[in-house]
Formats: C-alpha cells, structure tokens, sequence
C-alpha cells in the first residue's frame, strides 16, 4: 500500500535560531516548536495524539520523548525518540505517515530541539560549540580525531585527489548558500554576504575545509505536524502532501569509493512518489559541510560521480540560479537544525511562503537528511497536490 | 614544569591484541580464521565470509595516504594544531586512521608511502603513529 498523498504536512513551527538563550535546553526549544506550529495549524495541544523527538547534540540528556510528553501533560498513542542522527527528521516524518495511515495515530508532532550553545561564563575556559561537538570516538580520538570536521575533510580530501574538485568549487557552494540565506529573514546569516574571497579568506577548521565549509551552530527548535491528507484540508494552512518517503543505509565507510546511502532512499521516495528526478522543482538538500552537498548533487543525479564540483561552480546555485537548491541557506548559512532544517524549509518553499526567495514552480519538492558521513540517508518528496 | 598532556586510549578487550603488538613495536590487524581475509578497525564478523572467528596477525607497517585532513584546532591539550590526521592504505589492505608525523602536515599528499612508527604514552600503552617512508 503506497502512502502517496495520504497525509500531509499541516503545521510548521521554527523558533528563534542561532545563539538566543529563549530556553536552558533543548526540550524548552522543542515544547515552543510544537507551540508554534499548533499554531500554525489552527491546532489545540489536546489534538496531538503522536509525539516523535529528536534532540541534537543533547540527545546524552536522555530520553527526551518521556520528558517532553510529561512536561507538556499529553495524552498520546505514539511516542517514540528517533534518532537516526542528521537524517532523524526524514525518518519521524515517515514513521507519523506510516502510522497515520496504519490507524495508530492521528496528528503527530515531529519535533526536533537544540541547544548547544550555553550563554558566555565570566573567567570561563570552555564552553561552547566546539565543547559540545567534540565529542570522542574510540581509538580514532587517540589521534585527535574529535567530532564530525575530520570526517567530512577526509571526503573533501579524497574527492579532490580522485577528481580534481577544487577549493573554488566547494566555495562556490558557501557563497550561493549565502545568497540565499541573505534573502531569508530567519537565517542567522541574513545580514551577511559572503563572496568567495571572504570564504578563501576565513580560517582553517581541518584542511581542506575552511570556516565557511561548516555548518553554522544553532540553538533552537523545529516542529513538523503530520496528520491525514483529508484533515489537513480543513486546516489554517494549505497542505503540503507528503508524496514519497524512504532510507537507504550504506554499509561505509563513505571514504572508501564515495558511495552513499541516497541512491537506495531515492529509489524507495521516488518510486512511492511516481517522479523522476527532473520533476523535482526544488531541492533542499543536508548540507553540514560543502562537501556534502557536492556529494548529494552526485547522489540524486543531478550531475555524475565525480562532476560535483564542476557542477557546483558552473550552474548557478544560488539565488537566480537554473535549479533552486538550498533555498533558505541551509544548515551552512541558515540555521542547524539538523534534517529539520531542509525539511522546514521544503515546507515553505511548498506552501509558497519563501518571500524573496522563493522558488517559481515549487509543486514538488524534495527534502534529503543525511548522517554518518552520507552513509545513513532519509529523503521526503513533498507536494502541493496528492 | 607540569607533566606533557596525553590521551591515552581506552585498552578494550577487543583491542588488546592491538596494542600488546604495539607495545612489541608491531602492528597489527585481525585476520578472518576461515578465509583468512585481513580487516581493521576490529569488527565482530569477516565481511568476505561472514565468519565470526578470527584472531591477529603483525603486517608489515608500510602503506599509503588514502586521505588525510589538517586539524587546525586542538580539541584536547594532547595535540598541538596544525597535525595532520590521516587514514593509511596499509600494503596488506586494511585502513586505518592515524596521525603523519615526522613531516610538515602542510606536505602531506594522498598516495605518498609511509610507514609505521611507535609513540610510547606509558608503561601499557604504545600507540602506532605513520612517518613518511624511508
């Protein structure tokens, strides 16, 4: 039974973003998500019967799902963390379809918090973004290899020692980000242009990414409501139908031939959604790195192994550019929300509401969350009609 | 003058084996008892044949950059930014990451050969580090 055009997309809520101290955790961000997107929706708290949460870096915390569930006195029929890394935000959105249309629930709030950034400590020695992604990972810490930046500049590394990419071309990629993010009121970057001498110019994070080849830090919260495609009808907002859902895992490691988990996700959403790639009008793509946007363009199709870079530099990505991708910035220039933040963005550009930036034909659109140095993939094709 | 800031890695017992040889100036990688395919890191079953026996085996030490990066900020007081983080093709097969030394990290290229060095932390733990090749 496919779930094409079952359900849809009724409630969108996106708090501040970026370094706001609105809530001491992560939870508070999401409790004020669900808020804003039951108002969104025209919905009561009373009428969520599924609750799906997803904390970022502070999933150690524990299980936020009890807590949220607890703290904001709901009744539910589902309730469940999920947590498949970057790309979590695809794979609740698929599990509130699959269970709205299987009976078991029906409006569930897909919830995503942050809050890695803590207000600056006089005499303080630590602290921070880079105290909360560095975290260890077994033997490979022995060589100082903390967080995600080595992993991701090890791909960069080896795509341009097997192709030739170029810095220029990974560049290339910041810059048409920004552009967006400068015509999106809620980026973090909204006010700050970026040209390619400004990225050449900033600082090394880990060779061969340099500051502007990662993604922003962000504290704030992102919720997604899902109910059946009949009741959305009736909802404040139009609905945005979700067409085609699917994953793909790749067993990795990434670094060895380039592969990724986004050719077996296409496959499954594309297939549920009966479209092609050229039907995709726009395309929000997981962008923790340049690189990994480079890596997706190659995944999807959009050009072939190897020509991403290429690709990158000569089509205009950015505002004005022959395909709208990363309309609102991205996690690069925008805010890092992890999947929820192609996802939000997928919504609004559906649902028209993208200002300065929106996308002319936006009937179809795409939503792609990646983890794991693209190895773990979730994707959402998205859609004004069933 | 305050003792030199290490991390020295956790000895699991999956690991063991790993640093027992190092702590020989070895190095070693786990070697499928069934077909005798080599692998690392440690990983519970053979992914040639599916055999989860396995025990292992010394390797020459030699291999090539496969990729690397220049980490330009030091997480932990152990590591002096610039350092070059690398993940060597050993000539035997299996990849590992592991730090280049003995070489500006600004010189570092994928393909260039190395070979295995031994960083001694303490009396239980020895950890292989790469050079470039004699």
């Amino acid at each position: 039974m496919s779930l094409r055009g079952k359900t849809a997309i009724a409630g969108l809520g996106i708090t501040r973003m970026g370094k706001n101290y609105d809530h001491s955790n992560a939870l508070g961000f999401a409790a004020e998500a669900i808020s804003l997107a039951l108002e969104d929706a025209g919905l009561k708290r009373s009428d969520l019967d599924g609750l799906l949460v997803t904390t970022g870096v502070s999933y150690r915390d524990g299980l936020a799902s009890f807590a949220l569930q607890d703290s904001m006195r709901l009744t539910t029929r589902l309730l469940a963390d999920v947590n498949a890394g970057g790309s979590s935000a695809g794979t609740a959105i698929a599990i509130a379809a699959q269970a709205i249309v299987a009976g078991t629930a029906n409006v569930v709030a897909c919830v995503f918090g942050d809050a890695p950034l803590k207000p600056p400590v006089a005499g303080a020695k630590s602290g921070g973004a880079g105290d909360a992604y560095g975290t260890l990972r077994g033997l490979d810490s022995a060589y100082g290899a903390f967080g995600a930046n080595w992993v991701y500049a090890l791909l960069a590394q080896r795509h341009m020692y097997l192709y030739g990419t170029t810095q220029d071309q990974l560049g290339a990629i910041a810059v048409a980000e920004r552009q967006w993010a400068n015509r999106n009121p809620l980026a973090q970057f909204y006010k700050e242009p970026l040209t390619l001498e400004d990225y050449h110019n900033s600082r090394w994070i880990a060779e061969p990414l340099h500051l502007y080849d990662c993604c922003i830090v962000s504290n704030g919260g992102v919720c997604v409501i899902v109910t059946s495609a009949e009741r959305a009808r009736d909802l404040r907002k139009p609905p945005v139908y979700i067409l085609g859902v699917g994953q793909g895992h790749h067993p990795g490691p990434t670094l060895e031939n380039l592969d990724t988990g986004i050719p077996i996700a296409k496959e499954t959403a594309f297939r549920m959604a009966g479209v092609e790639l050229k039907d995709i009008q726009v395309a929000e793509l997981y962008d923790c790195y340049t690189i990994t946007v480079l890596l997706s363009l190659e995944g999807y199709g959009f050009c072939k192994k190897g020509e991403g870079g290429a690709f990158a530099a000569q089509t205009r990505l950015g505002h004005n550019g022959s395909i709208p991708i990363n309309t609102g910035g991205g996690e690069l220039s925008s805010y890092y929300m992890w999947g929820m933040t192609p996802v939000s963005e997928a919504i609004i550009q559906a649902r028209g509401e993208g200002g300065e930036r929106q996308a002319p034909k936006h009937d179809i659109v795409l939503a792609s969350c990646q983890t794991r140095n693209l190895s773990t993939h979730s994707v959402v094709v998205m859609g004004t009609n069933p | 003058m305050a003792e030199e800031a290490k991390l020295i890695p956790h000895v699991s017992s999956e690991l063991k084996p790993f640093f027992d040889a190092a702590r020989n100036h070895q190095l070693a990688v786990q070697k499928c008892d069934n077909c005798g395919a080599l692998r690392f890191p440690a990983a519970p079953m053979c992914l040639k044949c599916d055999s989860t026996r396995s025990s292992w085996v010394t390797v020459s030490g030699r291999g090539k950059i496969f990729s690397y990066t220049i980490m330009h900020r030091a997480y932990h007081p152990a590591f002096k930014a610039p350092y070059a983080l690398a993940v060597v093709e050993l000539d035997e097969g299996p990849k590992m990451t592991s730090n280049i030394v003995g070489i500006e990290p600004s010189k570092v290229r994928c393909g260039m050969p190395v070979q295995v060095m031994f960083d001694k932390l303490n009396e239980d733990v020895t950890l292989p580090r790469f050079r470039p090749a004699d």
